[in-house]
């Protein structure tokens, strides 16, 4: 328990040092955002009536202050170029991506583990070459090509879907997630070759200590070596880098949206680029940063699950 | 285990020693205009005279494919040196002074390797504006801490070792042991790092082409045509399918080659 608090504590501090940079990231920027709102041909007047109603009159420290109390509450802000909430334009949006990134990430999992054990089991030379050039090509692969590839081969040639055919999770859930299901396993493809490649070569090399040879020579049968001793060890590398995946997937969700037109923070986010509407990307930059830190946390977690040394140190 | 690794090293040297110098000759020539359009031969598919087919403007892929993959290749360069040059300043003088530089330069590597390139990238992106040079400078500093990382560890291994404590020994500098004694003996494991770096580099760039914030229009990049060719994936699937290939032999070539690499050095 201790252990937990300690890291619990580094969540908190290292969630609040993420948002004062997000925050000061998007001060340091020339210009005055009420002269893109306004226009250049507003009056003084109106551009300081324009500055108060949107605080930005005050000093920085008690704008960080406000804007991350504000944060908490679920108020992330209003669009410069809407005039409305921030929170409002994400409501919708959110909790698909989110879906999307926790499917892909679950695909990732499901799918990564038992391959990387049945790739880490072969070890003939043959078979070394054969996985590596798979894992290879499978990894040069970008998602959004996949996706692409996904709407040819599923939605041209076979007409099974109609890419764009979205279904709101609040009407459907059954047709939302089966429609999530390719851009899902787009996102993960890649990211399973990478995890394969990765549990692969650490149970190779955990396979070659001694007291897996002990383990052996007493007699144990080879699966019961490879579940109970070999891959408690193997797994620690693998899931940082799990965990650095889940980070990954998320970015790499707002891609693939594009690819499948999914009603994601994807297009918001890009126009908002597009449109130096900083509030927004602002509040999804923190957003994603959240996610990525609480991902580490839980990470963390495991880690001490599977390897109680780590408590000690 | 040498001869293995060099099958990796000689089929990902082909593969990107063929793209490479496609590249270097769709500098200078390409078979037609990749800004030419012809009305009369839109949507060709694949033949003789256009082997990658034509698009939606009939201008020919082909030559359109070879110039997005010079400018992507260009960023990739340009993107890979400035992360490697700055990558190994940092990373030797962390290895080799240690001490409170050390740490503090290692914790902030730590904490940028931390979040994923891409969302970093667009965060600069934002606020300095769309550019390609902007791009460039984002991916650039993105890349500095792998490398810094990859030739902190180096350095910190050989600083310990026979040949750097005789050359110390003889008087010399500081400065000429990081580089003129030890930088050399960090190239094998530094050219890996160039490679995986590369690949990096071209996915990153095409990822943000392909949403419409990397290069921007008149410069071709393999990720926007992409994006575009995802509009005629129906009446002209060569468009996305060719683009696509490009883009995976490209990031294949370079992959094998730090495979083949790694391999080798392990070997030895």
């Amino acid at each position: 328990m201790k252990y937990a608090a300690k890291k619990l504590c580094t969540l908190i501090i290292t969630l609040f040092i993420v948002s004062l940079l997000a925050f000061l990231a998007f001060q340091v920027i020339p210009g005055d955002p009420t002269t893109q709102m306004l226009g250049t041909e507003a009056t003084e007047e109106a551009r300081a009536a324009l500055r108060a109603e949107l605080g930005l009159d005050r000093p920085v420290h008690i704008r960080y202050f406000e804007w991350l109390s504000g944060f908490v509450r679920g108020d992330f802000g209003t669009s410069y170029s809407y005039r409305i909430p921030v929170s409002d334009m994400l409501a919708d949006k959110l909790p698909i991506t989110f879906i999307l990134t926790i499917m892909s990430f679950a695909f990732t999992v499901i799918l990564s583990i038992p391959l990387g054990i049945l790739a880490g089991s072969a070890r003939s030379k043959v078979m070394d070459v054969i996985i590596t050039v798979i894992d290879q090509i499978t990894m040069s692969i970008p998602a959004f090509f996949i996706g692409i590839l996904a709407c040819f081969i599923f939605g041209n040639i076979f007409a099974l879907f109609v890419p764009g055919d979205f279904v709101s999770y609040k009407e459907s859930w059954g047709a939302c997630l089966g429609y999530m299901v390719l851009p899902a396993l787009s996102i993960a493809i890649p990211r399973v070759a990478m995890t394969v490649r990765m549990l692969r070569s650490s149970i190779l090399s955990e396979s070659d200590k001694d007291y897996v040879r002990t383990a052996h020579s007493r007699g144990n049968h080879r699966r019961a070596i490879m579940v109970r001793h070999v891959l408690k060890n193997a797994l620690i590398p693998v899931i940082t880098f799990l965990a650095v995946s889940a980070a990954e997937i998320m970015t790499g969700s707002i891609i693939i949206e594009q690819v499948f037109t999914i009603p994601g923070i994807s297009r918001l986010l890009l126009t908002s680029i597009s449109g130096r509407d900083f509030p927004v990307v602002q509040a999804i930059v923190v957003i994603i940063a959240a996610w990525i830190v609480i991902v580490n946390f839980v990470a963390d977690l495991l880690y001490q699950l599977v390897d109680p040394r780590i408590r000690l140190k | 285990m040498k001869k293995k690794g060099n099958l990796f090293l000689y089929i990902g040297g082909t593969i990107s020693g063929l793209m490479t110098a496609l590249i270097i000759l769709g500098f200078f020539w390409t078979p037609y205009s990749p800004t030419a359009l012809d009305s009369s031969a839109k949507f060709q598919p694949p033949s003789a005279a256009h082997i990658m087919g034509t698009d939606n403007f009939g201008r020919d892929i082909f030559s359109r494919v070879l110039d997005g993959a010079g400018d992507t290749f260009i960023i990739a360069l340009c993107v890979v040196a400035i992360g490697c040059v700055f990558g190994v300043l940092i990373g030797s003088i962390c290895g080799y002074i240690g001490g409170v530089p050390d740490l503090i330069l290692t914790r902030v590597c730590d904490s940028i390797t931390a979040f994923p390139s891409f969302l970093l990238a667009l965060v600069i992106v934002t606020i300095l504006g769309k550019s390609t040079a902007n791009i460039v400078l984002a991916l650039g500093i993105l890349f500095i801490p792998s490398f810094a990382r990859t030739v902190r560890g180096e350095f910190a291994r050989c600083r310990e070792l026979n040949y750097i404590k005789s050359a110390r020994l003889t008087g010399a500098g500081k400065f000429r042991i990081m580089f003129v004694h030890i930088l050399p003996n960090t190239f094998s494991v530094l050219f890996t790092a160039v490679t995986i770096g590369f690949n990096n580099a071209v996915l990153s760039e095409a990822s943000m082409s392909f949403l419409g914030i990397g290069i921007q229009p008149p410069f071709a990049s393999l990720g926007s045509m992409l994006s575009d060719s995802q509009a005629y994936l129906h009446r002209a699937p060569w468009y996305a399918l060719c683009t696509g290939a490009v883009i995976i032999l490209l990031i294949l070539g370079f992959s094998l080659l730090s495979e083949g690499l790694q391999r080798m050095n392990k070997g030895d």
